[in-house]
This record gives C-alpha cells, sequence and structure tokens, in this order.
C-alpha cells in the first residue's frame, strides 16, 4: 500500500491530468444524456482533435528543448492551401500533391529553424513572423477563396475509415480483431518491462496493481474499439495518430535524440558542454513540427474538403495548452508526449461538451482559459510542496 | 567590544523528514568577525536563512535577539530594516543596471518615486570610495570582474547603513589578491564598527580575520572559540568539522610518469566580441600519461577561457595552434570531436555549465557519451542503469537512488556526478577547471583521491584551481598563467606558495614597465 501511495504521489501529474479527464468526460456525458460517449460522437471527436494531436506531440519537442512556436496555425493552412491549387487547379495526383505537402512542410521548419537555432533570434519573435508570413502566404495561394473540393482518395485521410476484411454485420470485426490484438501486445510489453525492472533490482509496484491497471487499460481499449466498431469502425485519422503517438512516446523517452532535447532543454549549456550539437537539434525539432503541422494541414482540409484562408486560426493555440495542460513546463526540459495527448484530449471534450449542451464561443473561450490556468497553478502548486 | 549583538537562541528547524538545524545557540558580539564553519549540509546556510527572515518566524523553533530586541522577522525587507543584510554566495547584482542603480536598487533615492540621480551618483562615489572601488557609478555590472562584483554587494549592504554582515563563501570564486583585499576591508568595517558573520570553507582565511569561530555539525554547534583568548590551530577546526581526524588534508601519491600524451603547440585565443583582445597568447605546454598538471593563477588569469578553447573551441574566436595527441595532430574544432579525440573538461561551475539539474543522476552521467549505452540509436535503459550504479559505487557517490535528480544533491556529491560523467566518455585527457569550489574537506579529499586513481591509470589530469595548497598537493608539475601567458613551470617538488605568487607578481611588473 505504501508503494502504491508513493506511486501515486510520484506520478501525480499523469495521473492527475488522465482522472481530470475522466472527470470531466463523465460529467459531459451526464449531462448531455449520454450524448458525449455515442459512438458517433466518439468517432466526431477523435476527427476534430486528431490535427490538434498531430501538431502537439511536434509542439512538446519545442517546448521541452525550451522554445515555442506560434506559427504552426498559419502553416496548417499555407500546406492546406497549396495541397488544395496542386489538386484542383494544377490537377496534381493527390499521392503527390501528399509527398510535396510534407516537403514543404519541411521547408517551413527549415526557414523557421534556421533563423531560431542558427541565428539564435528568440522563437517566440520568429515564428511570431512566421505565423505572419504564411497566413500572407496563404491568401495570397487562393487568393483570398475557398478552393476545392479535392479527390475522392484524398478525403479519406479524413472521412475514411479501415475496411472491415470480414464484412460483419453491423460490427466491424477488424476494429474488434485490432482492439485486442493492441491489448495483448500492450499486456505483453508491460510484463517484459515489469520483469527488466526486476531484474535490475528497481522496486516494482504490487502485482495486484499491475493487475488491475492491464485489466483497466484493457477494459477501456475494448470498450471504445467496441464503441467504434459499431459505428464504422476505426477512422483512418485514428490509425495515423496512434502510430505518430507511438513513435514520438518512443523517440522522447527512450532514445538518443529523445535523451539530448530534454537534456538541451534542461541545461542547454551542460549539454553543449558534453558534445550535445545543441544547435542542430534545435533545428531539428523545428523541421518536424513543420513536417507535422504540414500532416495536420492535409487532415484538416480533407475532413472539410476545402482549404480556406482562415484555415487554422488561433491552432496554435489549443496546441500549446495541451502540451501545458499536459505537464510540460515553460522553461523547458519537462513534459511528456502522452501528457500532451491527454491535454489535447481534454480540450477536446471540453470543446464538444459544451458545444453539445449549447454553451456560446464565449463562455467556452474563457472556460478552456481557466482550464489551463489550474491545470499549471496544480503543477506549481505540487512543485512548492515538495520543495 | 563586549556587548553582544546578535544571540540566536536554541534554534531548531526542521524540514519533512530532516532536522536541519537541531538547538543550536550562536551569538556574536558588537565589533566583531564571527566565522561559522562546517561541512556542507552541517547547517550554516539554514542558520543564516532563519537568521535573515528567508524561513519566517513561525517555521522555526527559537527565539532571535538583535541589538537586545527579540526580533520575529516575516521576510528579508525586515531583517534589512533592522541592518541584518546578507551576501549570497551567487551575487545578486542586476548584469545589465550601472553600479549606482544597483546601489540603490530597492532603496531608491527618489521622493515620490521620481529618483535624483544626482543625489545617487554622489552618494555611490562616497560608497565606493568606502569599499576602495575605484570604478566609475556608471560602469555596468556585467563590465566588471566577480572581485569588484562582490565589493559592489558591500557597497550596498553599507547603503542600507548595514550593523551586521552576513557574508556566504565570499571568496569561493576570488582569486588570492581579490580575497585579500576584501578580507582587509571587512576588518576596516570592523574598526567602523560593522560587525559580521563570515561563512568560509577557507580556513587560513577564517584564522587570519576572524575574532570569533564558531563551528557547525550536522546540524547543531560543535564549539565556539574565542581567537583572543586561544591559539586555534587549523586542525583543530577541521576535527571539529569532521568530527574525526584528517591526518593528511592530501592522500598519498604513488602514479608513474610515462611519456608526452598531450601537447598544445602555439596555442593563440582571441576575445569572443573584442576581436582584437587576446585572451591566450602562444601558450605552449604538455602532460604526460600518469601525469596531474596544475595550472595556478589569479581568476581572470585565462586559465579557464585556456581550456575551453581547447576543448573543442567553446570559448573564443580567431584560435590558431595546435593540438597534438601522442604526437599527432587531433582535430578539436567542435567539442564532440574532442571529446572523441579523447579530452574532456569538466567545467569550473557545475551548476551552470556541469549538470542538466532537473534530471536524475543516471541521465547525466550517461550524457557525454549516449552512443555506447545504446544500440541504433535507442537507450538500452538496463546497460544504462548498471553503468550508473558503477560509477556510484566507485565514486562513492551518496545518494537514494540513480534515479534522483541532480539538484537535490550536495555540492560534493554534484561534483562526484561531474566527474563520473567524463570518466564515462573515457578521455585520456581530463581538464578539471577548479573540482573542490565550494565543496567540504571530507568530499575534497575524496575528490583527490580520485584525480589520484584517474593519473595512475594512467589518464593525463590537468587541474586548474586557484587554491594553492591545492595545487602544491595533488599536482607533478605546475604552469603558472598570468593575463593569458604562461609564464612559469614549476616541477612540484620545487613549488611553494611564494614561488608561484613571485613568478605572477614579476611577470606584472615586467608588463608594468
Amino acid at each position: 500500500m505504501k508503494t502504491l501511495v508513493s506511486l501515486f504521489r510520484n506520478n501525480i501529474r499523469e495521473y492527475g491530468m488522465l482522472i481530470a479527464l475522466i472527470v470531466i468526460m463523465i460529467f459531459f456525458q451526464y449531462t448531455t444524456d449520454g450524448i458525449l460517449l455515442k459512438p458517433i460522437n466518439i468517432t466526431n471527436l477523435v476527427l476534430q482533435n486528431s490535427y490538434i494531436i498531430v501538431m502537439a506531440m511536434g509542439m512538446l519537442l519545442i517546448i521541452v528543448a525550451g522554445s515555442i512556436d506560434l506559427s504552426v496555425g498559419s502553416i496548417l493552412a499555407f500546406i492546406g492551401a497549396v495541397a488544395a491549387v496542386l489538386m484542383v487547379k494544377l490537377h496534381v495526383h493527390w499521392s503527390i500533391t501528399m509527398l510535396v505537402s510534407l516537403i514543404i512542410g519541411a521547408i517551413a521548419g527549415v526557414w523557421q529553424g534556421y533563423w531560431v537555432a542558427y541565428v539564435k533570434i528568440p522563437s517566440f519573435i520568429v515564428t511570431l513572423a512566421g505565423m505572419l508570413i504564411f497566413r500572407g502566404l496563404t491568401l495570397l495561394i487562393l487568393q483570398g477563396e475557398a478552393v476545392g473540393p479535392f479527390p475522392v482518395e484524398f478525403q479519406r485521410l479524413s472521412t475514411g475509415f479501415i475496411p472491415d476484411f470480414f464484412h460483419g454485420d453491423g460490427i466491424h470485426i477488424t476494429t474488434i480483431l485490432i482492439g485486442a490484438l493492441l491489448s495483448v501486445l500492450l499486456i505483453v510489453f508491460d510484463l517484459r518491462g515489469r520483469k527488466n525492472q526486476q531484474k535490475y533490482g528497481f522496486e516494482v509496484t504490487p502485482f495486484v496493481f499491475f493487475v488491475v491497471k492491464n485489466v483497466f487499460i484493457t477494459a477501456a481499449i475494448m470498450w471504445l474499439c467496441y464503441l467504434m466498431a459499431s459505428y464504422k469502425g476505426l477512422p483512418n485519422v485514428l490509425v495515423i495518430l496512434f502510430v505518430l503517438v507511438s513513435a514520438y512516446a518512443f523517440i522522447t523517452s527512450s532514445t538518443v535524440i529523445g535523451r539530448r532535447i530534454y537534456a538541451m532543454g534542461g541545461n542547454e549549456k551542460a549539454a553543449r558542454l558534453s558534445g550535445v550539437d545543441t544547435r542542430r537539434l534545435l533545428f531539428g525539432t523545428f523541421v518536424n513540427m513543420g513536417v507535422l503541422s504540414a500532416i495536420a494541414g492535409m487532415i484538416v482540409s480533407a475532413r472539410l474538403n476545402t482549404a480556406t484562408p482562415k484555415a487554422g486560426v488561433g491552432f496554435e493555440l489549443d496546441v500549446i495548452a495541451a502540451c501545458f495542460i499536459g505537464g510540460a513546463s515553460a522553461t523547458g526540459g519537462v513534459g511528456k508526449v502522452i501528457g500532451a495527448v491527454v491535454g489535447a484530449f481534454l480540450i477536446g471534450v471540453m470543446n464538444n461538451g459544451m458545444s453539445i449542451l449549447g454553451i456560446g464561443i464565449d463562455w467556452q473561450q474563457a472556460i478552456k482559459g481557466f482550464v489551463l490556468l489550474l491545470a499549471v497553478f496544480f503543477d506549481v502548486y505540487n512543485k512548492n510542496k515538495n520543495a | 567590544m563586549s556587548d553582544v549583538i546578535l544571540e540566536m537562541r536554541n534554534i531548531t528547524k526542521t524540514f519533512p523528514g530532516v532536522k536541519a538545524l537541531d538547538n543550536v545557540s550562536f551569538s556574536v558580539r558588537q565589533g566583531e568577525i564571527h566565522a561559522l564553519v562546517g561541512e556542507n549540509g552541517a547547517g550554516k546556510s539554514t542558520l543564516m536563512k532563519v537568521l535573515s527572515g528567508v524561513y519566517p518566524h513561525g517555521t522555526y523553533e527559537g527565539d532571535i535577539y538583535f541589538q537586545g530586541k527579540e526580533c520575529r522577522f516575516r521576510d528579508i525587507t525586515e531583517s534589512e530594516a533592522v541592518g541584518l543584510v546578507i551576501i549570497h554566495q551567487e551575487l545578486a547584482l542586476i548584469p545589465f543596471l550601472s553600479i549606482t542603480e544597483n546601489l540603490f536598487l530597492g532603496n531608491e533615492q527618489a521622493s515620490n518615486g521620481i529618483i535624483n540621480w544626482n543625489e545617487s551618483i554622489q552618494k555611490s562615489k562616497e560608497l565606493l570610495e568606502k569599499v576602495g572601488l575605484h570604478e566609475s557609478p556608471n560602469t555596468l555590472i556585467t563590465n566588471m570582474g566577480v572581485g569588484k562584483q562582490q565589493l559592489v554587494e558591500i557597497a550596498k549592504a553599507l547603503a542600507k547603513e548595514v550593523k551586521l554582515l552576513i557574508l556566504d563563501e565570499p571568496t569561493a570564486s576570488l582569486s588570492e589578491s581579490d580575497s585579500n583585499k576584501l578580507l582587509d576591508l571587512l576588518l576596516q568595517l570592523k574598526d567602523h564598527g560593522i560587525s559580521s558573520i563570515l561563512i568560509s570553507h577557507k580556513l587560513n582565511e577564517v584564522s587570519k580575520v576572524a575574532d570569533a569561530i564558531t563551528i557547525l555539525r550536522d546540524g547543531a554547534t560543535v564549539e565556539s572559540i574565542d581567537c583572543h583568548k586561544e591559539e586555534i590551530a587549523e586542525d583543530r577546526i577541521i576535527r571539529g568539522m569532521v568530527g574525526r581526524d584528517i591526518t593528511h588534508r592530501f592522500p598519498p601519491r604513488e602514479n608513474k610518469v610515462g611519456d608526452v600524451i598531450f601537447e598544445v603547440r602555439d596555442w593563440n585565443v582571441f576575445h569572443p566580441l573584442h576581436k582584437d583582445r587576446k585572451v591566450s597568447s602562444n601558450i605552449n605546454m604538455n602532460v604526460r600519461a600518469g601525469e596531474v598538471v596544475g595550472i595556478a593563477g589569479l581568476v581572470g588569469a585565462g586559465r579557464t577561457e585556456l581550456a575551453m578553447s581547447i576543448f573543442g573551441q567553446a570559448y573564443g574566436t580567431g584560435i590558431t595552434g595546435t593540438v597534438l595527441k601522442r604526437g599527432e595532430e587531433v582535430d578539436v574544432s567542435t567539442i564532440d570531436k574532442a571529446i572523441k579525440n579523447g579530452i574532456a573538461y569538466a567545467t569550473e561551475d557545475r551548476k551552470e555549465y556541469g549538470l542538466v539539474l532537473i534530471e536524475e543522476i543516471k541521465n547525466n552521467i550517461t550524457l557525454t557519451n549516449l552512443k555506447q549505452i545504446s544500440d541504433m540509436g535507442v537507450v538500452n535503459e538496463p546497460k544504462e542503469v548498471s553503468v550508473t550504479r558503477r560509477y556510484r559505487d566507485d565514486l562513492n557517490i551518496k545518494c537514494s537512488s540513480i534515479m534522483q535528480l541532480a539538484l537535490n544533491l550536495s555540492g560534493g556529491n554534484q561534483q562526484k556526478v561531474v566527474l563520473s560523467k567524463w570518466l564515462f566518455a573515457d578521455p585520456e585527457v581530463l581538464i578539471l577547471d577548479e573540482p573542490t569550489r565550494g565543496i567540504d574537506v571530507g568530499a575534497k579529499y575524496e575528490i583527490y583521491t580520485i584525480i589520484n586513481r584517474l593519473a595512475s591509470e594512467g589518464r593525463a589530469v590537468i587541474l586548474i584551481s586557484s587554491e594553492l595548497p591545492e595545487i602544491l598537493g595533488v599536482c607533478d608539475r605546475i604552469y603558472v598563467m598570468n593575463e593569458g601567458r604562461i609564464v612559469n613551470e614549476i616541477p612540484a617538488k620545487e613549488a611553494t606558495q611564494e614561488l608561484i605568487m613571485k613568478s605572477i607578481m614579476s611577470q606584472k611588473e615586467v608588463m608594468a614597465q
């Protein structure tokens, strides 16, 4: 029991946010008379927030590295515009368009990364400039009007679902199978990690707790898959999200590059004097952000089936808020990918729930502001209490 | 003379799980310099924080009487109001403001919120005169050396009409001559009736100026010595501090010196901002395998700059010259290349440049050589853990776990983490810049033992230190630097403190002519 308490205390930030998310979900589930967790709404929730989550992963790396990126909303719109013009006006094939979009996103990242990392202009200023520059370019490319619609194949990026190979009746069997496979994999990984920890003499959580945790996670996954399966199955976007989140969680926690980014954010000078090429690393985080913004840009325009000059306005704020709600530190060196994902979902569920309740945009904004402040206050409060 | 200005009675301060101060009593008489000594973690700083109101009344037990009145400070402003000023080890000056602006920060010479600059400058001139600092009041803090900044801090205290001045390790980052200047100033202030409490690790300074010494150990008073009544021996103080006899301050050495493995030839470095100012000029030096070579000199002699320029050009511009290892020229143009070529540099400021404080011990140690514990860019955590544990045991790092944050370690243990991280890079040449600054006698001994072991493993060690006894006690050969040049090279057997100081001074005379 003692280890359980200390486990909770040591991870109060992560568990706290997860609990907050669950509480908020239960709250809206109740107040919306069960609309929140209806299969169609769950699918919508994922689609609506996918681009925030995609960008939040890149933003997390940038924030951990000790910088900020205000331009992601504009880059998202810019990429959407480029893709639209290529496909609709120039009739370029959708696959080539996607590739070109990713490359242009990377180039936008190179542009900003160069000024931040090599010329050493504060990222706030560079990306504030970028926010204006790319918004301007978007208007220029679109000549001020919306461009669409797109080929069906491109739309599937957002609106498509994975095919059911088993042709289930009223239930999407492939989705259920994927969920089951995923649950088994997670349990195997967790078990292996636990064995490894024991082998090296680390204190592990009691076996009972381990079992309860895995039962809980498996139940959550299977339940979610069941909900999805009873609608149209897993959306393509969710698959993309899952791959990206797993990849970034792995990169940040287990790779040399991840380690170095945290070290750089924690103490740039010490990292540099330890042989870390901090400039190249910081440059890399911005290029990465550009590519992720491009992916998000394509998801957004595919979903709306049109590129508009106003796309992505204010997204950067949601993305940054997701990272901070998820426990990232504004001074760098602290933050987790999973935290940012939970943060993004928290914002998403609130947006969705409040919209269903018919709460106006005025109050929605204010309430989101309070939640952000509350989450960071929770951080500061915990830190002071431990000190 | 004998009336008591400050009395702290039965002070007890507890942090969650730790009793930092246990029933400590401490008193300072009017017009004396009272030294407070003890190992790191003995409770010196905590006691001073209780005194100055950093820990407000109510968070500790016990009473404080200042000039006969009981004091219950709620914050620093209240303690400063009665004339109690503390000068911290890390100076609290604003770098891009002038001396005058700093002197009167929070104490502006103003009426109705509008600053009277003429009066401010006039007053700061007087204050600078008092502390013997000959600088224009408009000089920016950032353009002055640490020694002069320290004087500004004292002038700032004088501006607040200080009665009792508390100095926390004031000479830790000062050279010998700057330290002496500072100590003389304390004696002068004493003549003007200002008492001071001096926290220091440097026992020679303490015995030079102190009228009384109080020794703390593990949060309790060991003894208070009146220096005018009895002769004090440094050994006695050390015994009191560590609670055991230290027969040798330096461990015995038995390393075999081999061939030259590291050599710097015709090394020239220019200042990164003032590109025509030479910071290192015509440096030629070499180190043999198994040898510990010291670089002695005053602060500002260009030792750190030299070391950092060799270490992947981490400092300076327009660098020319060659670095040779075992007779062959090596590329040290970036830090990464320098590390790959077997050179390591442990910085003098471990908090600012050495460690990522918010990260675990483990992550700090492996940062220099992550490739060695990873496969295809993926960190092998089990391997990392066993490597880190080995260093923890080898270097005797005292911590609850290797997962502990570097932030929560004492200075000595932080330094051991810094050493571990460079040992993990497995260098042949190890440059240590002030490795024992601000750490206590016991930990110093351990660091010296590690240095000896590195040498006996056949590595070349370069030791930069401002403490001459340390250089004499640990090194085989000593280079003396001054104003960016090597002015003398002395084998340790022939070296004395006087000889080293003389080579610095004579160089200065030559320069003057």
